[in-house]
């Protein structure tokens, strides 16, 4: 008897230890670039290099751990986990330790960290958790009640102020509800809202220093040398690439300095003075091949909760991307978001690393169903 | 368990509706990825020439590269004015956020006079924009390895390394070649009206005074450009391409080192000037006016201090006596006025006047007695007498004779009332009075009294050392009347080329003879046993011919003795000594000024006569070959 396609993954080795070797290539892919283009963008500096290995290692570890956990068990613990994050962000605004102006990270003696990151993960579990318990697409009361989970940690983390991170955690509990079959009707009178918000946002909510951000991004040559260098410098980095690049180590905007943040939120502008538009692409490819194979991963997935979670987080990755090339090549502002897996540095590649692991496990968790 | 069974049974249903929301995604991905793409290709495919061009405009950097400015030598090549390499710690002011607390900071690693600072903080006001600006020159070795240890703590702040303009001699040059200093408001906009500014833009000095100034065209050279690689901190990585500048010329004295010390030496603890000069071509031999200073505090930005100093100085150091420097000539001035007297007829080599020791106009009822140096007089006085023993009521009486306009008129034709054309810019006319002058400065008319002291080179007349050098040359030319120079070469590229001699319209007399009449009364000055010049002179090795002169600075009354003593050391007469050798085909006219010495027989004469030793015992006389100019420039040779 023939092998059906399913039974044929499930018997597999990589199936057996949890993990999708399609995801896993494609993140090992962005990786080798993260290295690549870091090398170059910290200016050959080894020790960078090391350390970024080192974090990627711990984040393909947590991936892998997380990926042998049942996606069940967040579908269990979803609500007190959410709870849980909830009190970590009312600490924080308590507490915190401040950092570049804004109260981030919270000191639990042992370790650092950041309790909006949890929000990234535990906000879309909540939400698939809650809508998953009805019939979809929600009512009009799920609707409201959704919303609700939605902006409390949004207003928490907006509040420290990371109005980056806030709109990312908002936009994964948004794709919550528009997966679940949130009605176009309801979707166009939240954009309503939305634009109605904004005059709130910006005389209540935004910071001066976000101000000045998004008035820099609306005419960043009216003050080149001020709050305009940074993306004035990055399109010149980036259209001066051309479309081969200037070649590995030979951009002129990194290598000398002109380029601000280069190995962290402006690597993509490393990357694309350097290896050009055809460089863009290839990163552009693989990051497309990555979320379209999280797609897949969400549309085979046999419960609602864990089509609704491997969609959000899928979803959420590309946000990340489009918020960090848009705002790097001058389409939006800058709001400090790095590029997902490539940039430099700390807490986010674990996040992103354990929302990949949930992706694998997802994949690899299958409730076999009568057929 | 309602919702359980409803949940199982819309199943199928509930994942369509994800997968058709899933597609949605897919695609609004798919478009945003796309969006992304279009604006990619829009810089770097579409707008790539333009970011091109920005970003080489970041990177690459055109700058000036100040060219090696010539050096000056002296008549043995021995250096004058040369570029020493030496550190620097320069600041770019705008950016340094706050000035005072870097100078604070720097000043606790290196010592940095307040003086420095506030010479600093003055010249950061005239200067170009980003152009960096000294704060300490000379740096030591130690105090470079001081501040590279903890330069990251200072933005703007670098050590360079920089030629600086160094005159080894000091205070004997300074005069004749100058300084450079600076280059201030004031020199950029002369440079910007002779459109020069662009190739000054890597130069930091200009000349300000002297040789240095008069030929900065030629010391400058042209200034090259270089691309270089910068950084975000405009700090320069590598070389791209590079045009050299052109080095300036290199400018030859006919001035002796040893003479100029000389003249140091021997003026010494009074102020005066010595000039020497070649009357075949008019090359300066020696060119000291005394006091001097160091050029070299100039360099830089003298102190305020020190400015004051000189400024304020009684001795005036600053003043040019040479050629700024407006003295009676006194009975320098002889030799011109017997000539003129000859050719007109007023008197012949055997006239005598009566010298009783006074002198008094003809016909006039009031009547002034003007004196004789010699009390009693002289008694019957030829023109030969009247030069060798300085005889003033000779010239008392010949002035009156001559008559103004024609003294004033011959005077001006060697060289008197007017610039000499010496290659400075430091020159005074001094003063040939004629009536015109007379009317034009005090609103009178000319009296006849004037005359009569015009006679002896006082009352208006004055003149620079350096236009009694000049005259004199004309005697020892026979009319020939040849500018003085100071620069005699000048090497550019490794060619060497001779600077023009000048001449001007000669002076002409209707007897060639009286040249020699006046060139013998002048050698008798010296030689003969009554000259005024004789003990001065006595013992000299080599032949030669002089005058010697006192001008009076204080107007005794008719009746009043002069004592020397008596009189304010400001009052006292100055020493006046004109002269060349040697007397046959002579090679140097040299004029000697002393002021408030005394007689100019016995105080300027004999320094006249050490200055000429050396000379001689230099062997300087046979140093310079003159290639003999155009004849038909000089004085024609067949009236006599």
């Amino acid at each position: 008897m023939v092998q059906t396609e399913n039974e044929r993954r499930q018997s597999s080795l990589w199936f057996r230890f949890h993990i999708d070797l399609p995801l896993l290539l494609g993140i090992l892919t962005l990786m080798l670039i993260s290295i690549t283009v870091i090398y170059s963008a910290g200016g050959q500096n080894v020790d960078m290099v090391i350390r970024q290995v080192m974090r990627l290692g711990i984040g393909l570890g947590v991936m892998l751990v997380v990926a042998q956990i049942s996606p069940f068990f967040y579908q269990k613990w979803a609500p007190h986990l959410f709870v849980v994050g909830i009190g970590f962000l009312v600490a924080v605004l308590l507490v915190g330790d401040m950092g570049k102006g804004a109260q981030r990270w919270l000191n639990l003696g042992v370790v650092k960290f950041q309790p909006s990151e949890i929000m990234k993960l535990s906000l879309p579990m909540m939400m698939a958790w809650f809508l998953s318990n009805y019939t979809l697409p929600p009512s009009f009361k799920n609707t409201i009640v959704g919303f609700t989970i939605i902006v409390i940690p949004t207003l928490l983390i907006a509040k420290q102020p990371d109005l980056g991170t806030s709109l990312l955690i908002a936009s994964s509990g948004f794709f919550v509800m528009f997966l679940a079959g949130l009605r176009f009707r309801i979707l166009i009178g939240l954009f309503a809202g939305a634009a109605a918000f904004l005059p709130i946002l910006w005389f209540y909510l935004m910071h001066d220093y976000q101000k000045q951000r998004v008035l820099t991004f609306l005419n960043p040559e009216s003050d080149p040398l001020g709050a305009g260098y940074h993306i004035i410098q990055s399109k010149i980095a980036i259209g001066s690439g051309g479309l081969e690049g200037k070649g590995w180590l030979q951009g002129t905007q990194s290598q000398l300095e002109f380029l601000p943040e280069r190995h962290t939120d402006f690597i993509f502008s490393v990357l694309s003075e350097e290896f050009g538009f055809i460089g863009v692409l290839v990163l552009l490819a693989v990051y497309a091949f990555v979320i379209v194979r999280g797609l897949i991963i969400a549309v085979r997935a046999q419960e609602a909760f864990t089509k609704l979670l491997a969609g959000s987080l899928i979803l959420t990755f590309f946000v990340y991307l489009f918020v960090n090339i848009g705002m790097v090549s001058g389409l939006l502002p800058v709001v400090g978001v790095p590029l997902p897996l490539v940039s430099y540095g700390g807490t986010s590649i674990v996040t992103l690393m354990a929302s990949f692991g949930i992706l694998m496990a997802i994949a690899t968790n299958k409730r076999l169903l009568a057929s | 368990m309602r919702r359980k069974s409803y949940h199982i049974q819309d199943h199928s249903a509930e994942a369509n509706l994800f997968t058709r929301r899933a597609i949605i995604s897919f695609i609004a991905a798919a478009g945003l990825i796309l969006v992304l793409v279009v604006n990619m290709f829009h810089l770097q495919i579409n707008s790539y020439q333009s970011y091109q061009t920005r970003s080489n405009d970041n990177r690459i950097k055109l700058q000036p590269i100040a060219p090696n400015r010539g050096v000056i030598k002296d008549l043995n090549g021995k250096v004058l004015a040369s570029n020493e390499p030496s550190f620097s710690l320069e600041i770019i002011p705008e950016q340094v956020n706050n000035m005072d607390e870097t100078l604070a900071a720097l000043q606790q690693i290196i010592e940095i006079s307040e003086e420095h600072i506030t010479v600093f903080k003055r010249a950061i006001k005239y200067r170009r924009r980003f152009k960096s600006m000294p704060l300490k020159i000379r740096l030591t070795e130690q105090e470079v390895a001081k501040f590279s240890v903890n330069q990251h703590r200072f933005q703007g702040v670098s050590i360079e390394a920089r030629l600086t303009r160094h005159y080894p001699f000091e205070k004997y040059f300074t005069h004749a070649v100058g300084y450079v200093g600076k280059i201030n408001k004031r020199d950029l906009e002369r440079l910007e009206e002779n459109e020069q500014i662009q190739n000054y833009t890597a130069t930091r000095s200009i000349g300000k005074l002297g040789i240095e100034k008069y030929y900065e065209s030629q010391l400058h050279g042209i200034t090259g450009s270089e691309n270089v690689e910068v950084n975000h901190r405009s700090r320069v990585l590598r070389q791209l391409d590079v045009i050299p500048p052109k080095p300036g010329a290199d400018l030859h004295l006919s001035i002796d080192a040893n003479m100029q010390k000389k003249a140091h030496d021997v003026l010494d603890g009074n102020r005066g000037a010595i000039i020497a000069m070649d009357p075949r071509d008019g090359a300066i031999l020696t060119f000291y006016s005394n006091p001097s200073y160091d050029p070299n505090l100039f360099v830089t930005g003298i102190s305020q201090t020190n400015y004051s100093k000189l400024l304020n100085s009684k001795d005036k150091p600053m003043l040019n006596r040479v050629s700024q420097g407006q003295y009676p000539p006194a009975s320098t001035i002889k030799m011109q006025l017997g000539l003129l007297g000859l050719d007109k007829g007023l008197v012949t080599t055997n006239s005598t006047v009566w010298d009783p020791g006074y002198w008094k106009i003809p016909n006039i009822e009031v009547q002034r007695r003007f004196r004789d140096w010699k009390p009693g007089g002289h008694g019957h006085v030829d023109l030969l007498t009247s030069i060798k023993q300085s005889c003033d009521i000779y010239y008392y009486d010949l002035a009156y004779r001559l008559g103004i306009d024609s003294i004033s008129e011959f005077g001006k034709k060697f060289g008197f009332g007017n610039f000499t054309g010496v290659d400075l810019y430091e020159e005074s006319r001094a003063i040939m009075p004629s009536r015109q002058w007379k009317r034009d400065r005090f609103r009178q008319p000319w009296y006849k009294g004037d005359t009569i002291s015009i006679g002896i080179g006082q009352g208006y007349w004055t003149a620079t050392p350096i236009q009694l050098a000049m005259a004199t040359s004309v005697l020892v030319n026979k009319g020939r009347v040849v500018e003085p120079k100071i620069v005699t070469g000048i090497s550019q590229n490794g060619v060497y080329s001779e600077t023009a001699t000048k001449y001007r319209e000669p002076v002409t007399i209707k007897n060639q003879r009286h040249w020699d009449a006046i060139l013998k009364a002048m050698y008798e000055t010296v030689n003969a046993i009554d000259g005024t010049a004789r003990t001065a002179f006595a013992g000299a090795v080599y032949s030669s011919a002089g005058k010697t002169g006192t001008a009076q600075l204080f107007s005794l009354a008719d009746d009043e003795e002069y004592e020397e003593e008596s009189v304010a050391e400001r009052f006292r007469d100055n020493a006046m000594y004109v002269g060349y050798a040697p007397f046959e085909n002579p090679t140097i006219v040299i004029v000697v000024a002393v002021e408030n010495a005394g007689g100019g027989g016995s105080n300027a004469a004999p320094i006249a006569r050490e200055m000429l030793d050396l000379y001689f015992g230099l062997g300087l006389s046979g140093r310079r070959h003159i290639t003999q100019q155009n004849d038909a420039i000089g004085v024609p040779s067949g009236t006599n």
